[in-house]
């Protein structure tokens, strides 16, 4: 098989920043590549570097076999990109800027009108297609942006943060869009602060935080690392907290995680259902009332967690890495799925 | 394709977006016309009766000044816009695009000169209106317009640099007007350069924007008896194309070099 990305030691600074700190990335033809961490982490900086938006400080990247470095302009035929801001021009209407994108990819006239109404069709924006893209809501925009990036048929696909600030039904959809592309055949980067993204979306998963890759993996193999499953107890008053604690603490393999605002605690476990009726016919000899209790395998979040020492969301609300796209609405909906 | 073709008409897709845009958001054109007709009427009798041109009279002398003082301030159109594009994400779409590097450019700039056959039209008629009127052959005026658009083309991309350099669409507003009103002013483009003291006599009577100005006002058959005793005034034409040609030669490679870069 070959290989579609390829960078080794990927070095970007600004200033005193360091966004990528030797990035090294391999996506094979015919897969997709998640590329996860928090904002600030580096997906941005590396998704510029390989649309030959921007050139690395060291390293080196490959995209379709072709150096972006060397061959910028080759590169920019094989690709298409979606970035993390939108990139349409809010007084054409759909139609105008995709039939616009097709003529800069040399289509011809005809393909190009031809491709932007097959576009409008396939993105459901066929109403909407004679209407400047200026009225159009956050997702309406995201579908325009990722069609613009489909116009040329690309080999390479590059989405960064493709669903961040979108509602949960906008959300949805794209994710059914990427997966049926994916079906076709596409070899996709695609970035993301989302665990449960990269784990419905990606082949393969690369982890990364401060520039560097901190675990690569399946997202089955991400969760084994982290061995088995989890109880988590809601208990109904936060009285019982330290009470709870010390039950779980004796049966658990690890710390004891709580959160005191929903009266959580989760304990990483081995012996599955078994430690699970332990848990509860203890809580039930001290008297302490549960709202709900279940078995669960680690999410990506606790990936996360147990690699960086810091959950992404944490470092997401981080003043100073606090970009645009980080709206007060998507860590919340994140925290949500995270725990479902 | 070679690169020129593929700049052209890579160019021509990106001017047919920015006039897109004139007709999706028509007041941006309206407003850019009024003030040409205010320009025309405000000079034409404020000071149409105060200035003294020896065989001419002063409303035709200085409509010439007015096209091209007007054919000028239409090029900060280019750095607005460029200002306004790389601060939006379509810029990154365009970057990412197997496109000619200059094509953003030549779109932009070629956007300029629609804009400004407009308001050289729209200020025709008003001239018209209040006693402009040509005096040579229709031919020669229309050479006089074509002068005075490749000379605001050539400005266009000098404003395309500022845009590209600055960070905000205000910044060029105030910068050009800073730049652009003293550069008309100290010119023939309202008062002889002759008239001038001292050392604004010299500079406008080598500025290129007088040149032009002058250029277009033997066009139209509107300069009047007296004669300017300087090389520039006397081969107006000449020397407009000489600069013409210097800004292009520095300032094309200079914007395309600036666009290219990436941070
Ligand atoms: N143009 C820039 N100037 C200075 N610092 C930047 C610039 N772009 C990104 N950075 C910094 O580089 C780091 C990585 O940014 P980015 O790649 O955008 O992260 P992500 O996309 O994962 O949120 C961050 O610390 C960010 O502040
Ligand atoms: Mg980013």
């Amino acid at each position: 098989m070959t290989d579609m990305i390829r960078t080794a030691g990927l070095v970007k600074r600004y200033g005193k920043v360091v966004a990528l700190d030797g990035l090294d990335l391999v996506v094979p033809k015919g897969t997709v590549l998640g590329l996860l961490g928090p904002n600030g982490a580096g997906k941005t900086t590396a998704v510029r570097i390989l649309t030959t938006l921007l050139v690395p400080d060291e390293g080196t990247a490959e995209v379709a076999g072709l150096d972006v470095r060397a061959e910028p302009g080759m590169v920019r035929e094989r690709i298409g990109l979606s970035g993390q801001t939108a990139a349409v021009d809010e007084h054409l209407t759909g139609y105008e800027n995709l039939d616009m994108v097709g003529r800069l990819y040399h289509l011809g006239r005809e393909k190009s009108r031809a491709r932007a109404r097959e576009l409008l069709d396939q993105f459901d924006l066929e109403e909407a297609g004679n209407r400047p893209a200026k009225t159009y809501s956050g997702g309406m925009r995201r579908r325009l942006d990722l069609a613009a990036a489909l116009v040329a048929e690309p080999d390479v696909l590059f989405l960064d943060e493709p669903t961040t600030g979108l509602d949960p039904r906008s959300r949805a959809l794209m994710w059914e869009t990427i997966q049926e592309l994916v079906r076709g055949g596409a070899t996709v980067l695609l970035t993301t602060q989302y665990m449960e993204e990269a784990d419905r979306l990606a082949d393969d998963i690369v982890v990364i935080d401060r520039g560097r890759m901190i675990a690569h993996g399946t997202s089955d193999e991400l969760k084994t690392q982290l061995g088995g499953e989890r109880v988590e107890v809601d208990l109904a008053s936060s009285a019982d907290i330290p009470a709870a604690m010390s039950i779980l603490g004796g049966l658990s393999v690890g710390e004891v995680q709580v959160d005191e605002q929903t009266r959580r605690l989760t304990a990483a476990v081995t012996g599955g259902a078994d430690v699970l009726r332990q848990v509860l016919q203890r809580l039930a000899d001290k008297g302490i009332s549960v709202v709900d209790v279940g078995l669960r395998r680690p999410t990506l979040d606790d990936v996360f967690l147990t690699l960086t020492g810091h959950a992404a969301e944490e470092v997401a609300e981080h003043p100073e890495d606090k970009g645009k796209e980080s709206e007060p609405g998507a860590s919340k909906t994140r925290e949500k799925e995270a725990v479902r | 394709m070679t690169s020129a073709a593929l700049a052209f008409s890579d160019g021509a897709v990106i001017a047919k977006r920015n006039l897109i845009k004139i007709k999706r958001v028509p007041e941006i054109l309206i407003w850019t016309l009024m003030s040409p007709i205010m320009f025309v009427l405000l000079f034409g009798y404020v000071f149409g009766g105060t200035i003294d041109i020896p065989g001419a009279s002063y409303r035709e002398y200085l409509i010439a000044g007015i096209f091209a003082q007007t054919v000028i301030f239409g090029s900060t159109f280019t750095g607005a816009g460029l200002a306004e594009d790389m601060t939006k994400g379509i810029i990154d779409r365009f970057r990412s695009l197997p496109m000619s590097r200059s094509a953003v450019l030549v779109g932009r700039t070629a956007s300029d000169i629609v804009y400004n056959t407009a308001s050289i039209l729209v200020m025709s008629v008003t001239g018209f209106l209040i006693g402009w009127r040509i005096r040579t052959s229709l031919l020669e005026a229309l050479g006089g317009f074509l002068l005075l658009l490749l000379f605001s083309y050539a400005f266009s991309w000098i404003m395309a640099y500022v845009g590209l350099r600055v960070t905000s669409v205000e910044v060029v507003n105030n910068a050009s007007f800073m730049f652009i009103f003293p550069l008309t002013f100290v010119a023939n483009t309202f008062v002889r350069s002759g008239d001038l003291p001292g050392p604004l006599k010299v500079f406008a009577e080598w500025n290129p924007v007088s040149a032009v100005s002058q250029a277009a006002r033997e066009a139209f058959g509107n300069t009047g008896s007296s004669l300017p005793e300087v090389w520039s005034l006397q081969h107006p034409v000449a020397y407009t194309l000489i600069w013409v040609a210097i800004i292009l030669a520095v300032f094309v490679p200079l914007s395309v070099r600036q666009y290219t870069k990436k941070s």
